[in-house]
């Protein structure tokens, strides 16, 4: 798992296309909460969710104005990053497909923590991530979460650029 | 490969706050406004949704404010903190947030007496019970714990009684019974005790009083460890669609912090005690050296404890760092160690002979020593608590609270110790001439 600062910074710098494993559309779940913090701070979200992948009349779901996919498999360009908000017992076969469509990280969001997928990820060169959220680690380390309150264990002399 | 762990004398200056990104000033810049810009409709949608982290007024959230809410956390070891007005305050907010009409609270007995207060009288009336027990005697918590109890509340380190709770005891009791430990940590600080390492799930502290440390300025702050289970059944306000914003579940949403999430959004931002922001700065000011002052504190402190043992004009003395405190082991194990022994505090009690008259005599023959209702200055505070701060509570109340009626308090200062010995003497002197 790479869940020190140092590498959590690279990946959160280096990802910008991710592919939100289990997003929601209603608005006020925390997988829409997080897309859509992230969509806010600069990186593109792709939607895959085979609930929302296609609509009553057959044509393509949408979620936060971008196309939504039944797999991993079906999106037609890279993505960086897989992240996922799946239960634990149902990541491996994401795990997988991430390896297989060739993503940089796998993320495992809160409660999240498959470890075979995290040791398969790793094993096949992926950064891996377990039990954290995308948003709260980028407000952590790139500036948000330092005007709540909440410990960001950021010890510096830098001013954020 | 983790993080690099700071130590205490590092995160006191240091965690919270790094240089401002639109000046580059180092110090710490006082965010004086009530009120902050939306850059767009959609941020000020974002930010009333909780979908982004920002400011939008400063009885919710300050950037100065928010530097200390950091710091006391972090010093603390805990996830997230939350400031407001005063410690009242503080603990007003967690009780408030925790706490709902027909629930019960198991309270140590020897607490600070607006803490009893708060517990019997204010809560009382919206239909919370509290039962208060012996905090010496873990089983005691466990004998009063009922089906409805929802909070275990004590102090660290009494004040004016200087027991010490057995914290992880007593977190153990809290926890087999689901329910979260509140522990006031304001007479020790995060310098000399952290809770959060025996199995506290909530500090509190009066940052008026050490963290602050110059009695200059009202303040409070509370610190979640992040580790309580709020979907155990019993927090249905930390689980349930929040009525006050859309639906939102805190704990689902937010995890190991949710419960400060929730304490702000649902009681600061509705009941209003907020902390200024000056007032966070000030307090930032005497938290960069509660290392240094904590240990001079307890230097002092101890000498002038073992000058009280041999006084003649003195009957008892009760210090945490004396090692004939009846709780040594405790205080070993739960306080920090400085040069070889426990650190006890900067407070203490002894009895001057001749009761009460003798009492009053000596506090009113100190000469730079001063008489008032505070602890935790960087100037030496005596007090008589049976006639003060104790004085509206029963006599069987007090002695519960351990205010005996010929007990003077002291919070011993920053002067040099020959002096503080110096005024002790002449002052006892005049009290038993």
């Amino acid at each position: 798992m790479h869940n020190d600062s140092q590498a959590l910074r690279r990946i959160l710098r280096d990802c910008r296309t991710l592919a939100v494993v289990g997003l929601s559309a209603e608005w006020h779940r925390p997988s829409h909460f997080a897309a859509k913090y992230m969509q806010q701070h600069g990186y593109r979200i792709i939607p895959v969710n085979p609930r929302y992948a296609v609509l009553a009349d057959g044509s393509p779901g949408q979620i936060l104005g971008e196309r939504c996919y039944a797999s991993l498999a079906d999106i037609p360009h890279p993505v960086d990053m897989v992240d996922v908000f799946r239960r634990t017992e149902d990541v491996l076969p994401v795990a997988q497909q991430a390896i297989a469509v060739g993503a940089r990280c796998l993320w495992q969001q809160l409660g999240v923590e498959n470890a075979q997928a995290d040791a398969l990820a790793r094993a096949a060169g992926l950064a891996s991530v377990t039990n954290r959220c995308v948003k709260i680690e980028h407000a952590r380390l790139f500036g948000g979460l330092n005007w709540v309150g909440v410990d960001t264990r950021v010890i510096s002399a830098s001013r954020p650029v | 490969m983790s993080d690099h762990r700071f130590q205490p004398e590092t995160l006191a200056i240091h965690a919270g706050q790094i240089p401002d990104a639109a000046t580059g000033a180092r110090a710490l810049p006082i965010y004086q406004t009530t009120s902050f810009v939306f850059d767009s409709a959609e941020h000020a949608a974002s930010l009333f949704n909780l979908q982004t982290f920002g400011n939008v007024y400063s009885r919710l959230s300050n950037p100065t404010v928010a530097a200390l809410e950091e710091r006391v956390a972090a010093l603390e070891g805990g996830r997230a903190g939350l400031a407001s007005a005063s410690g009242m305050a503080a603990e007003s907010m967690v009780l408030m947030t925790l706490l709902q009409q027909g629930d019960h609270v198991v309270a140590a007995g020897a607490l600070y007496g607006g803490s009893v207060t708060l517990l019997a009288v204010n809560l009382a009336r919206f239909g919370i019970e509290t039962t208060f027990v012996d905090a010496t005697r873990p089983e005691a918590f466990a004998a009063a714990m009922r089906p409805n109890t929802r909070v275990v509340f004590a102090e660290s380190l009494g004040n004016p009684s200087l027991s010490l709770l057995d914290i992880e005891a007593v977190a153990e009791v809290a926890h087999a019974h689901g329910v979260p430990l509140v522990i006031d940590n304001t007479v020790p600080s995060p310098f000399l005790c952290n809770p959060i390492r025996f199995g506290a799930d909530i500090v509190v502290h009066s940052a008026t009083k050490y963290l602050g440390g110059h009695g200059t300025t009202l303040g409070g702050v509370m610190v979640e460890a992040g580790t309580f289970p709020w979907d155990n059944g019993k927090f249905p306000g930390m689980t349930d669609p929040s009525p006050g914003y859309h639906g939102v579940k805190f704990f689902e949403t937010f995890g190991d912090f949710a419960f400060m999430m929730r304490a702000r959004l649902e009681n600061l931002r509705v009941h209003g005690a907020a902390l200024s922001a000056s007032s966070a700065w000030q307090i930032l000011q005497g938290v960069e050296t509660l290392p240094l002052r904590m240990e001079r504190h307890c230097a002092n402190a101890l000498k002038v404890a073992r000058f009280l043992q041999t006084h003649p004009a003195v009957s008892w003395v009760n210090y945490p760092g004396l090692p004939e405190h009846p709780q040594h082991a405790l205080v070993c194990k739960q306080m920090r160690s400085l040069q070889g022994a426990p650190g006890g505090s900067g407070l203490l009690s002894f009895g001057v002979k001749g009761g009460l008259a003798a009492g009053v005599r000596f506090i009113e023959a100190a000469q730079f020593m001063s008489h008032l209702a505070n602890i935790g200055d960087t100037r030496t505070l005596i007090i008589h608590p049976a006639s003060t701060t104790h004085r509206q509570l029963a006599p069987d109340q007090q002695m519960a609270a351990g205010v005996k009626p010929d007990m003077v308090r002291m919070s011993v200062g920053l002067e040099h110790v020959d002096d503080i010995l110096w005024d002790i003497d002449q002052a006892l002197a005049k009290a038993c001439a």
